[in-house]
Order: structure tokens, then C-alpha cells, then sequence
């Protein structure tokens, strides 16, 4: 058996013994056990790392024509990927030991975790679509079940509700794109989509279509407008599980398969497809409107959600412009830094008795001085300062951007300087100035199984671009990992950074409670209500209309009326024959059965 | 004689029933137990088997009393076996009822393992009837609620849909060559009236829309194993007939009927859809999900009468029909435990239950995840299979078809059940625990041993549907057949017990 099948089952094993062996009772055991098989997927995925291999099994086959494998596709994007997953998930695993200590319910959250590790292994090793369709719905089940790990709270039980239901939405389209696909080009494994789309003589109208269906996917679980609305809600999961799936990983996924399926095309051939617009203005619109309203956010854990949505809006972007190497470069330098500050977060909240609020902090960096200087190193990172990876990717992103002289090169800039706003009102209300709390006034650092992870995720924030060859990307692609300063970009970058950081030290440095106050981003645009009424209005009215004419006209007047009429018959039966009312109905069966007999007998 | 033992075991033991009172249960017990062996291993070994006739009613028209199995019918018999094992396991007997509780299942499993297994239209057809008498009495003697106006509502509903299809199925004999089912074939001028008497009479038996609302209201009535056994088993012989005789017979008008047969089971999927949205409790929301699940079957169906090419076709027919004949028992039985330990199925008066009663929360959510077509369980492969069927052969020069816009608008319906299931699922389980939860305990053994064969079912087959689907298509899954011993051969697929 091929070596790289344990990578897929490793996880799995891990989850079945979790839940099913080790359980409550020894919570303890299974949270080493998680993270020891986390450890060792991380060091399988080292090993894997450059191969390229596909085995494979037949999992449906109907006749000579049609067939569903199971397959794995190593290749340099996916066997990248698996380092960042493996290796994200071993520092969350590292840090849950320490944030999930108390916990209830510690071993179902590790045996989540690991359920979650097998699903996205899955993803990401996937060869073909609807193998791609098959984990990627089982990411949203392990996404479901981690969001609602404190499922007695009402809020965490509806936010996985919404994740699961607003991802289906998302899935929808997915469905029907692959099944658009498979019928132009006649199979749905990558590597032969590309020879049976050009043996067809499909319109480029049609590929568009299917394009954007499949892209459909992508916008649920990478949360673009419009179906943004479950990612900040999701921050009711365990911090950890934020970090993980919420922000390095699992919402990336959509990025991952557009980029997987934009190299099974062939990038050449998506010049003059109209879905790659559409694509771009997501992008850009999504993280445009990300960036408003992460600036009116007073929870920890929403600042950064929304920080996210706006960076996979960045990479969404890159993708639209037909450059998915640089989104995937972006994907990877953004998965370390935005985990470390998730992480740092967790600690924050941990140490302040779970205070979210920033508000109600302050003055942590000298309480907490290793969760502090990481934190500010991941914000140098998401804030594209020369010199760290955020710098780098985002630098490809504005690249293609420029080259492919789209307006959204000023997007692009615009949200680097609201990130940067963003990002230092958090450091300096939640980090500077003096603590306004009891909470954040007996903050201390965290301990080692807590602080290690952080250290090292500061410091692939700061060097994932030099390690270049674990980058998930095409076989040919070499990241910058020079500054250019006589590059106009370089000086877009450098005055949205100044920009952002002049405004947030006028507005929020030393400041005791909010300056501003912009309603319309404070509630994000009031989109969530507007959904809200949707759902209230169009859907669940829709049901109890549908409902109504069900129960009233079709029971009510149709079968209603057939059966009062059957019913006054089997009265008078019962009226003559004395018999009970069930027995009319054997009588009725007797009937036709001498009928059945009579015609075929006599005509 | 191994062909009969599905229908005279149920048959003896409910006969013995109603003599030895007191010992009913263990009766059924054994009586399932040899059924499901012997199910189990006529499954394996279908190919094998082939047709048999054992005696002669009539010989002008021939009608004979002959037993045989397919592929698809192999499938079938081992749902019928498989539910009416966890059925009569499952499921609380009133004091003093029990002869009349255990010999109706053993009675309704007789008839539905007969039917499956009849290779004559006649036998076809009466054994059906046998199976639906006993549901009706237990609706109305044992049913709750408005138990005597839905069991008449009932009754007469299924036994006009009943007629309607006796007429078609005289209609087929009238003017084909006779009951054997292996032979039927009418010429192409009389199939369109054939035609939609069969849709509409094995439709009615299937809820197809607008002929689907005594569904509801009578699984919510029924006694938890009866409703495991309608919805589950005898329903899909509705199914199981227009795959096996109405395209045998006509698979001409069948693609005359199939624009009919498109909008009515959107009915099914889109309108019943959003009325089990609408439902405030827990029986009457699966009994409505069920009516809503068949109008994927019924589009397999339309997708092969639009092109009989599409190969895909009935293997997702089937797939389906065994997956959501378990995933529907399984949630019908564990809507009963709720019931029994909560004394409430309104879902808001539920609440918190996953936290009182782990096991049962994690089987619940297993069986609705199959329901809403999670992968990794039995129904995603063949809900999967469905759409792909719908887009087999599509050409695409010509536009969307009509097939296709049926099955885009049908794949929304993923999005439905994922609302109906997950909002209840979300009130009886998740958030704090309501006054009827409080004191709920966890399963005892005894009530996991039913669920858990069916999730072991539903678990199996979705992580390798190629066991059945071989099976459907009359592939061998390796390249032995008869010639291995059945003992290694049941142990190789084996888990299930």
C-alpha cells in the first residue's frame, strides 16, 4: 500500500479511536493521542513533500463508461498544502492541550479536530471533483460539529447552523458546476479535464457557466459575499478552532480548488471567460466591504474574522485575474501569520477569563510579553511590511493586479491601508495604554505548551516566503522574495501602510473608549438582518403558504372530499353488511382480486 | 425452498403468534433473525439462485406461484430483512397487544419480502396487499392520535391507488402475455394508458405529489415499527414496480409521461419540501422528509424513461431506495425513543437532549446527516448518482433540457432538507434542556442495537456503494461468483450483524 494513503487514514484512525475507545473518560490520553497522529501525519507530509504520484481505487463503477475513484494527486500544490494543514494543526493541537485543559468535553473536541484533520486531507489530496465534493462536505460536518462544541449555548448552536446551512447554499452550485464540467469534458478527474475540454466543442459561454458554478463552492466555504455572513458568526467555536479551520485552512479550501482547477484547465486557457470578472469583483468587493466593517469591531475574535474574510477576498481576487499562483502564495504566507494571530488572541482571552472585548483590556503587552511581541509580529505580517511574507504575497497579488491593468489595483491598495487601520487600533487598544479592567489588570503570560506554538508561527510569519519549496503553487513558480524599491507598487504598499498607521495613532492611540462611531460598519452593512428577513420573510413564510395549501386544498378539499365520499359509501356498506370499517377495505381488495381473475380468465 | 423461507418464517411465526400470546416477541425475534440470515445470504448469492416455479394457479392465463431473484430485487430483500430485524426490536408493545403488534410486523415483513421476491404479477401484486392490511389495523387499533380517521384515511387512499394499478396491471396482462413478469410487453399503441395508470397507481403507494399527504399523518400515527416498516420497505415496492414492470411494459409511454413526471416530482421535492419546513414537530417533519426524498428516486426514474441509454440511472434508483429505506427506519425508530423519554415530539418544547443522552444525540445526527446526504453514507452515493444521471448523455449543443432543469432545481432541494433537518436537529438537541428533557438517561444497550445495525447499513454501504451497485448492474465486485463457498462469502461482508 502506498505510503501516502496513511496520511488520509492517520487522522481518521485518530478521530474513530477518540470517540469511540478512548472518550470522556480518558480525555486526557485522547488529547496526546490527537495531537501525537497530528505529529505524525505533519512527518509524513515532510516526507511526501515534491513527490508526485496518484493511486487509486474504484469506489463507484457502472458499466464500461462511468466510474468514481477515490484518488490521491501528489504534486507540488498538494503536497505543499498538507505542510500547512499538518503543520498549522500540530501547533493548534500543541496549543489546545493548554487552552482546552478544563474542558467538559475535551475528548469530543479533539476527536473533532481530528475528524476535521481526515476531511481536509482530503481536500486537499483529492484527484478528482467529486472526491474533491465528498470531504469538502465533511470539512462543513467537522466545522459544524467545532463551531458547536459548547452546543448548550444558543448562540454557538446557531452559528453552526448557519455555517452548515449557508455553506450548502455555496454547495448548490458547486454540485451542479461539476456536474457541468463531467458533461462537457467527460470526466471529472483533474488531470484529464483539461484534454476531454479540448476535445469537446463547448461554447466558452458554457465553460463560463460551469466556471462560476463551481466557483459557487468556493464563495460558501471561502465566505465571499454574498455568502460571507457564517465566518464571524463562527467565531463561537473554541479559539483554537478558529485559528485552524476559520482562518488558516478549511476557508482557504475554496482558494485551493480554484486553484486546483484552474491548473487542471490550464491558467492559458482562461483568457476571455467572463466568470473570471465576476470572479475578481467577489474578490474585490469582499474584501473591500471585510475591511469596513473590521474597523468598528470591539471582539478580538471579529476584528480577525473579518480581517480574514477581507485577505481570502485578496486571494479570490488574485484568482479572478487568472494569477492563482499568487493567490495560493498569499493563501500559504497567510495561513501562518493569521493562525499566530489567532493564537495570540486565544491566549489574550484565555489569560483575561475569556474578555473578548478589546475595550475592556489594555496595557497587555507588558502583562503578557511573549503573546504581545508574537501578536505584533503577525500584524507586521497581515499589514505587508517590506521584509515578512505578507509583504511578499500581497506584492504578487498587486503584481497581477498591475499587469492585468485592472481597477482593482486600487482596491487592492485601499484595503492594505484599512488593514493596517484595523489592525493597529487593535494593538493599541487592546496591547498599549492602561489595563480598564479587573480581567485584563491580573492577566499573565501563558504557559509553555501555549506560548511555544506562538513563538513559531512568528517565525514562519516572518520567513514562510524563503523556505520556497514547500509553497503550494504550480510546478514552475518561484515567489519574490526581494525588496524592489524602484518598483512603483513598492511606494503604493509603503503609503497605504503609512496612511493606515497615521490614522490609527491619531484616532486610537492613548484612547480610553471608541472615537468613531460608523453605525453602517458597526453592523456590517446590515446585511445579516437583511438575511435574517429573507430567510423569515421569503422562506419561512413560503413553507407555511405551501403548507397552508397542503394541509387545506390538496388534504383538505381533494383527498378530503374523496374520502368523506369513500367514507358515506363504507357507511352504507357497513349499514348492510354489519361489518367493521377496516374490513370494507378487504372487501374492495376482494373485489378486484376476482376482477383481476375474471377478465384475464373470460375476455 | 431457500426462496421461501423469507415468506413462510414470518408467515409460521405470526400464525404460532396468535396461539402462544406470551411468547410473541421471541417468536418475532427468531422469525427476524432466520429471515435476515437467509436475506443475507440470498443476497450474496443472487446470481445464482435464478427463477423457480413451485406451483400452477391457473393455466389459461398462466398463472403460476414462481419465486426468483435479480440484482435490484436482491437489494430490496435485504432492506425488507435488515428493517424488519431492527422493527421488531425496536419500538414499545402496549401491554396486552402483543400478539396482535408482533404478528402485524411479521405479516407486513411476509408480504413485502413476497413481493420483492415474486417473479408473477399476481403474487406480484397480492403479496403487497397482504403487507398493507396489517398496517392498516395497526393504525387503527394501535396508531396514536386521531388514530380511527387517519387509518380510514388511509386505507382508502392506498386502496384506490391500489385499484387504479390493479386496472393498469390488468391492462398490461389484458394486452400483453400474460402475469410472468420476465415477459411482459404490450405494443406501443396501448402503452401511454397503461402508462399513467401505473405512475399513477404506484405512485399513490409513494406519495408521489399531489398523491402524498396520507403519508404524514399515518407514519406519525403508526406504531413506531409498523412506520419504520411503511415508510422503509413497502413504500419503495411503489418504486421497485414502475423500475421492474411499468419499463418493462411501457417504456414508451413512460417517455410520454415524463414532462408529467418531471413537474410532479418537483412537487415532491420543492413543495413538500417547503411544507416539512413548516413542521412543528419531530414525526410529522419525517414523515413529511420521506414524501420529499422519493422525488429523487422519481427522478432517476424520469431521467431513464427520457433516455433508456442513461445507465446510471437505476443503480441510483435503487442505491437510493436502500438508503433512505434505512436512514428513514432509523430515524422513525429513534423518533420513538425521543418520544418515550420526553413524553413530546414538538420541537419546542425539545431541547438539550445531546447532552443528557450522548448516544442517542450522535444516532440521530448520523441518520439525519444520511438524510440530508452527508458523504460517507449510503444516501449522498446515491442522491450523487441521481444528478449525475440526470446529466448522462446531455447534449449540450441543444441547451438545458428539461431532465437537466429538473435535476438543478431538484439538487435546491439539498439546501431544503439540510434547513428542515438541521433546525430540528438544532431545537431537540442542541441549546439548553427543556422541563421534558431534564430527566432523560441515555440509551440503554438495548435500544442501540436497532440504530446501530442500521447506521452500520448506512455506514457500509456509503463508504463503498460499489457493494451494492455490482450487485444492481449484475457486475461481480471480483472476479469470482458462484463458484466461492457462501460461508466465505458472508464473511467477507459480514459486519452488518
Amino acid at each position: 500500500m502506498n505510503t501516502s494513503w496513511f496520511l488520509l487514514l492517520l487522522p481518521l484512525l485518530s478521530a474513530l479511536i477518540i470517540h469511540f475507545a478512548l472518550k470522556q473518560r480518558l480525555a486526557t490520553l485522547a488529547s496526546y493521542y490527537g495531537t501525537a497522529a497530528t505529529g505524525a501525519a505533519f512527518a509524513l507530509a515532510i516526507t511526501l513533500l515534491g513527490k508526485t504520484d496518484s493511486p487509486s481505487f474504484e469506489w463507484i463503477s457502472i458499466g464500461e463508461n462511468f466510474s468514481i475513484d477515490i484518488g490521491l494527486k501528489l504534486d507540488k500544490l498538494s503536497t505543499g498544502m498538507m505542510i500547512v494543514v499538518t503543520g498549522i494543526g500540530l501547533l493548534v493541537h500543541l496549543f489546545s492541550l493548554g487552552y482546552m485543559k478544563d474542558d467538559a468535553a475535551k475528548a469530543r473536541y479533539f476527536g473533532n479536530l481530528s475528524l476535521f484533520m481526515f476531511s481536509m486531507t482530503g481536500i486537499v489530496l483529492a484527484d478528482n471533483f467529486l472526491m474533491m465534493f465528498i470531504f469538502w462536505e465533511l470539512v462543513g460536518l467537522s466545522s459544524f460539529l467545532l463551531i458547536g462544541h459548547w452546543y448548550q449555548k444558543d448562540s454557538a448552536a446557531d452559528a453552526a447552523k448557519k455555517a452548515f446551512l449557508t455553506n450548502r447554499i455555496g454547495d448548490f452550485g458547486f454540485m451542479i458546476g461539476i456536474l457541468m464540467i463531467w458533461s462537457f469534458s467527460g470526466s471529472f478527474v483533474f488531470d484529464q479535464i483539461s484534454s476531454g475540454l479540448a476535445a469537446s466543442t463547448i461554447h466558452t459561454c458554457w465553460l463560463s457557466i460551469a466556471v462560476l458554478l463551481v466557483f459557487c463552492g468556493a464563495i460558501g466555504k471561502s465566505a465571499q459575499a454574498p455568502l460571507h455572513v457564517w465566518l464571524p458568526d463562527a467565531m463561537e467555536g473554541p479559539t483554537p478552532v478558529s485559528a485552524l479551520i476559520h482562518a488558516a485552512t478549511m476557508v482557504a479550501a475554496g482558494v485551493y480548488m480554484m486553484a486546483r482547477f484552474f491548473f487542471a484547465i490550464g491558467t492559458e486557457n482562461l483568457d476571455g471567460l467572463w466568470a473570471m470578472n465576476t470572479i475578481t469583483w467577489i474578490g474585490g468587493i469582499t474584501s473591500l466591504l471585510a475591511a469596513l466593517m473590521a474597523t468598528q469591531q470591539n471582539d478580538i475574535k471579529k476584528i480577525l474574522a473579518y480581517s480574514t474574510l477581507s485577505q481570502l477576498g485578496y486571494m479570490v481576487m488574485a484568482v479572478g485575474l487568472a494569477a492563482p499562483d499568487a493567490g495560493m502564495f498569499h493563501l500559504f504566507t497567510h495561513a501562518w501569520f493569521k493562525a499566530l494571530l489567532f493564537l495570540g488572541s486565544g491566549a489574550v482571552i484565555y489569560a483575561c477569563h475569556h474578555e473578548q472585548d478589546i475595550w475592556q483590556m489594555g496595557g497587555l503587552l507588558k502583562k503578557m510579553p511573549i503573546t504581545g511581541i508574537t501578536f505584533i509580529i503577525g500584524t507586521l505580517a497581515l499589514t505587508a511590511v517590506p521584509f515578512t511574507s505578507g509583504f511578499f504575497s500581497k506584492e504578487g497579488i498587486l503584481h497581477a493586479a498591475h499587469e492585468a491593468h485592472s481597477p482593482f489595483l486600487w482596491v487592492a491598495v485601499g484595503v492594505a491601508a484599512l488593514t493596517t487601520f484595523y489592525m493597529f487600533r487593535l494593538i493599541f487598544v487592546a496591547f498599549l495604554g492602561e489595563p480598564r479592567s479587573e480581567n485584563a489588570k491580573k492577566a499573565k503570560e501563558v504557559g509553555l505548551v501555549m506560548w511555544l506554538p506562538l513563538v513559531l508561527l512568528a517565525g514562519m510569519a516572518i520567513g514562510s516566503p524563503y523556505v520556497g519549496s514547500i509553497i503550494p503553487s504550480s510546478e514552475d513558480f518561484k515567489p519574490v522574495t526581494e525588496v524592489h524599491p524602484e518598483d512603483a507598487l513598492f511606494w503604493y504598499s509603503i503609503s497605504a501602510f503609512v496612511v493606515g498607521l497615521a490614522a490609527a495613532c491619531v484616532f486610537y492611540l492613548g484612547k480610553k473608549k471608541e472615537p468613531l462611531n460608523i453605525p453602517l460598519f458597526a453592523n456590517k452593512f446590515y446585511i445579516d438582518e437583511l438575511y435574517a428577513g429573507v430567510v423569515k420573510f421569503a422562506q419561512d413564510l413560503l413553507a407555511a403558504v405551501v403548507h397552508f395549501f397542503d394541509e387545506f386544498i390538496i388534504h383538505g378539499l381533494f383527498v378530503g372530499g374523496l374520502t368523506r365520499s369513500v367514507q358515506g359509501l363504507g357507511h352504507s356498506f357497513r349499514r348492510y353488511i354489519q361489518s367493521g370499517n377496516l374490513q370494507a377495505y378487504a372487501l374492495v381488495l376482494g373485489l378486484g382480486t376476482v376482477l383481476v381473475i375474471y377478465f384475464t380468465a373470460f375476455f | 425452498m431457500l426462496l421461501l423461507l423469507p415468506i413462510l418464517v414470518p408467515l409460521i411465526a405470526a400464525a404460532l403468534m396468535l396461539v402462544m400470546k406470551d411468547r410473541a416477541k421471541i417468536l418475532g425475534l427468531a422469525a427476524s433473525a432466520i429471515t435476515l440470515v437467509t436475506g443475507f445470504f440470498l443476497f450474496v448469492n443472487s446470481s445464482c439462485i435464478g427463477t423457480k416455479t413451485f406451483f400452477t394457479v391457473l393455466d389459461d392465463p398462466n398463472i403460476t406461484f414462481s419465486l426468483g431473484m435479480t440484482g435490484i430485487s436482491a437489494v430490496m430483500l435485504l432492506l425488507s430483512v435488515l428493517v424488519t430485524f431492527a422493527a421488531l426490536w425496536s419500538g414499545k408493545c402496549p401491554e396486552g397487544k402483543e400478539a396482535l403488534w408482533y404478528s402485524s410486523i411479521m405479516l407486513i415483513a411476509a408480504g413485502a419480502n413476497g413481493a420483492f421476491l415474486s417473479r408473477d404479477l399476481f403474487f406480484f401484486f397480492s403479496f403487497h396487499e397482504l403487507a398493507l392490511i396489517p398496517t392498516f389495523l395497526t393504525i387503527g387499533i394501535l396508531g396514536r392520535g386521531d388514530r380511527k380517521a387517519i387509518a380510514w384515511k388511509t386505507t382508502i387512499y392506498l386502496a384506490l391507488g391500489s385499484l387504479v394499478l390493479l386496472a393498469g396491471l390488468l391492462m398490461a396482462v389484458q394486452y400483453g402475455s400474460g402475469f410472468d413478469m420476465d415477459s411482459l410487453q404490450v405494443a406501443s399503441e396501448k402503452q401511454i394508458c397503461i402508462a399513467a395508470f401505473l405512475i399513477v397507481g404506484f405512485g399513490t403507494l409513494v406519495s408521489l405529489f399531489p398523491f402524498h399527504s396520507w403519508a404524514a399523518p399515518a407514519y406519525a400515527s403508526a406504531p413506531a415499527p409498523v412506520a419504520m416498516l411503511h415508510s422503509g420497505v413497502l413504500k419503495k415496492f411503489g418504486l421497485y414496480g414502475l423500475l421492474v414492470v411499468g419499463f418493462q411494459v411501457a417504456p414508451e409511454g413512460m417517455q410520454y409521461w415524463v414532462p408529467t413526471l418531471l413537474v410532479l416530482l418537483l412537487g415532491n421535492i420543492i413543495w413538500v419540501g417547503y411544507v416539512t419546513i413548516n413542521q412543528k414537530r419531530l414525526d410529522f417533519l419525517l414523515g413529511n422528509s420521506s414524501v420529499m426524498h422519493m422525488g429523487y428516486i422519481f427522478l432517476a426514474l424520469a431521467a431513464l424513461a427520457a433516455d433508456p441509454t442513461r445507465t446510471i440511472a437505476v443503480p441510483a434508483a435503487v442505491l437510493l431506495m436502500f438508503a433512505h429505506g434505512i436512514s428513514i427506519a432509523m430515524s422513525f425508530n429513534l423518533a420513538d425513543t425521543i418520544e418515550r423519554k420526553t413524553k413530546t415530539l414538538e420541537l419546542n418544547r425539545l431541547g438539550g437532549l445531546a447532552k443528557k443522552a450522548p448516544s442517542l444525540a450522535f444516532l440521530f445526527g448520523l441518520a439525519a446527516m444520511a438524510s440530508i446526504g452527508l458523504p460517507g453514507l449510503a444516501n449522498f452515493a446515491g442522491e450523487a448518482l441521481v444528478f449525475f444521471s440526470g446529466f448522462q448523455n446531455w447534449d449540450y449543443s441543444e441547451g438545458l433540457g428539461n431532465v437537466q432543469w429538473t435535476t438543478i432545481i431538484a439538487i435546491w432541494g439539498v439546501v431544503i432538507s439540510a434547513v428542515y433537518m438541521l433546525r430540528a436537529f438544532r431545537n431537540t438537541f442542541h441549546g439548553a434542556t427543556a422541563s421534558s428533557t431534564e430527566e432523560v438517561k441515555d440509551l440503554h444497550w438495548c435500544e442501540k442495537v436497532a440504530p446501530a445495525l442500521m447506521a452500520a447499513a448506512l455506514l457500509i454501504v456509503g463508504l463503498y456503494p460499489n457493494l451494492l451497485i455490482k450487485k444492481i448492474t449484475g457486475e461481480p465486485l471480483c472476479s469470482s461468483s458462484c463458484s466461492v463457498p457462501a460461508s466465505t462469502a458472508t464473511n467477507t461482508e459480514a459486519p452488518k450483524h
